[in-house]
């Protein structure tokens, strides 16, 4: 039997891997559908925008359950700088996570579109239209998600080091119980 | 329990520690290339929007700020009335019986905005139909009843075809009869083309959507329906030596009274084409007069309120949908990434092309 201590709390956990699939998805769906000009371009589009507000909604939540359960200590021997990466790529993963779903919907309503999310669920603008803000937010959008893909890069790159050459527990902290 | 502490553990080899970095750097480079095909950088043979609107400027050459086709336009306002007929066909609200505000664009299908409107003897309309539910339409429609092309790839091949050739400036010829030779379906818009002379009016012009949508009704039932809009106007205009001579007539004519179209959706049978803008639907298909096009206004295109607005076809509301024409997702983005460039001149972004002045640049 576990304590919580060592690991991440199970709505944390089921939120992490719930998330971590939604992101890659979207990061995928994100640079094929502007890389695409066929029936691919628009049902892409279709599930990019309902898909990021799935996203910002879970992330809400999940901000919410980390702040209510601190995480578990990362291991005492870990160097100090590989934890200072550690606490700044997860409040930059936070912050990403929140953002660019933001910035996504901003941009739409500066353009001038519906932000519709179906044939019929259409959200209400959050930015006037003006055409040098969408530029700017559109541009952010990209820019941000790039810097996402590369954040989500270096987060895998690390779990695996943890799990496969450092095997201390951190990894497994968001996995769940090994040995049942 | 296997998460002691690392101190407990038996140290890795140093052969195991470098198989498993190899590992962990195979598996983050697998993920870098499947994202860097996804995204066209490592595959660039792939059709992007991106490259189609590249070909226009090569064509044309770059005006900052403007569209990278169609760019000679100007600004509509008016109302659309609806007068329920297209209701059974349709939940979209814009047919229920009343007014919906538009916003809409005339333009000659040219890259060069300073082009005279001769330049091309086709014309375009594009509407955006701002409903009252907040959902919107959009629409862009040409001034003839086919398209020479079927899908996105043939376009740009015949957007390669009409690039200048820098010696003369002009197309080369032998490119284009090599084009229109391998594309056969071309044949219904040469015929056209061989009947059409530049019109001298925006306002004679019919204007259709050459690609097909689905209609829905309000049991779910998808109706396959193409659009135009006929005019109300249908005197010969003059035209004159004025390279402008379209907005003189739209300005003269405007200021004069309201100028109507109507909106006639035409009702596919089964087994019409509806992935295939080359094609023409037999003449005897059941049109629907779905209401009048009221235009009232007129402003410049560069300060006008159609400025700023991307007619996409794809921005559609409630009751109206996508046909499967691949032209459509095409148009959606390469519109997408033309307004992106032109919205990025106007808010003046590093490595954008700069506006020189309009004196010069005319």
């Amino acid at each position: 039997m576990k304590t919580s201590s060592t690991q991440f709390v199970l709505a944390a956990r089921v939120l992490h891997w719930l998330i971590a699939l939604l992101i890659l998805t979207m990061l995928f769906i994100g640079v094929g559908m502007v890389a695409s000009v066929s029936e691919r371009h628009e049902w892409l589009i279709s599930i990019h925008k309902p898909l990021g507000i799935s996203i910002l909604i879970l992330a809400i939540i999940r901000l919410i359950v980390r702040l209510r359960n601190p995480p578990p200590p990362l291991p005492a021997d870990l160097p100090p700088i590989q934890k200072l990466a550690a606490h700044a790529s997860h409040w930059l993963l936070y912050f990403l996570m929140l953002v660019i779903p933001l910035v996504g919907w901003a941009m739409l309503s500066a353009g001038g579109y519906p932000v519709m999310l179906g044939h019929s669920l259409r959200l209400p603008p959050i930015f006037p239209v003006n055409a040098a803000a969408f530029a700017i937010l559109r541009h952010t959008h990209a820019w941000l998600a790039m810097l996402l893909f590369l954040t989500f890069l270096a987060h895998l790159g690390a779990a695996l080091y943890h799990g496969l050459i450092r095997r201390d527990g951190v990894l497994w902290s968001m996995i769940g119980n090994r040995t049942r | 329990m296997e998460t002691a502490p690392s101190s407990s553990r038996v140290p890795l080899s140093r052969v195991s520690t470098v198989l498993r970095g190899a590992f962990i750097a195979g598996v983050l480079l697998l993920v870098l290339l499947a994202f860097g095909y996804t995204d066209g950088w490592l595959a660039p043979h792939r059709l992007t929007a991106q490259r189609m609107v590249n070909q226009l400027q090569a064509n044309a050459g770059v005006f900052p700020g403007y569209r990278r086709n169609h760019a000679k336009g100007v600004c509509v306002t008016g109302y659309f009335d609806s007068n329920g007929q297209a209701q059974p066909y349709s939940v979209a609200e814009i047919f229920a019986p009343g007014r919906t505000p538009v916003v809409g664009r005339f333009a000659v299908p040219v890259g060069n905005p300073y082009a005279p409107d001769s330049a091309a003897p086709i014309r375009s309309m594009a509407m955006r139909f701002a409903l009252a539910n907040g959902q919107q339409w959009r629409t862009g429609m040409n001034s003839m009843p086919v398209f020479p092309v079927a899908t996105p790839l043939a376009f740009y091949e015949l957007l390669q075809a009409q690039q200048p050739d820098p010696a003369t400036g002009k197309p080369d010829p032998a490119k284009l009869k090599a084009f229109f030779g391998a594309h056969p379906e071309t044949s219904a818009f040469l015929a056209w083309v061989k009947t059409a002379a530049p019109s001298a009016s925006y306002v004679t012009n019919s204007y259709w959507s050459l690609n097909a949508f689905e209609f829905v009704d309000a049991h779910g039932e998808k109706h396959a329906v193409r659009w135009r809009m006929v005019p109300e106007a249908t005197d010969a205009a003059v035209g004159g030596s004025d390279p402008d001579y379209l907005d003189a007539d739209l300005s003269q004519r405007i200021a004069k009274g309201p100028q109507r179209w109507h909106l006639i959706v035409t009702l596919a049978n089964p087994g019409d084409p509806t992935n295939d803008a080359t094609k023409e639907w037999p003449s005897d298909r059941r049109d629907v007069d779905a209401g009048t096009l009221v235009l009232t206004g007129t402003e410049p295109q560069e300060s006008g309120p159609c400025r700023d607005i991307n007619y996409d076809p794809l921005v559609l509301p409630n009751g109206i949908e996508a046909s499967g024409d691949p032209l459509l997702p095409a148009r959606s983005a390469a519109y997408a990434t033309s307004y992106l460039r032109r919205t990025s001149e106007e808010a003046h972004l590093p490595g954008t092309a700069q506006a020189q002045s309009k004196a010069e640049a005319k």
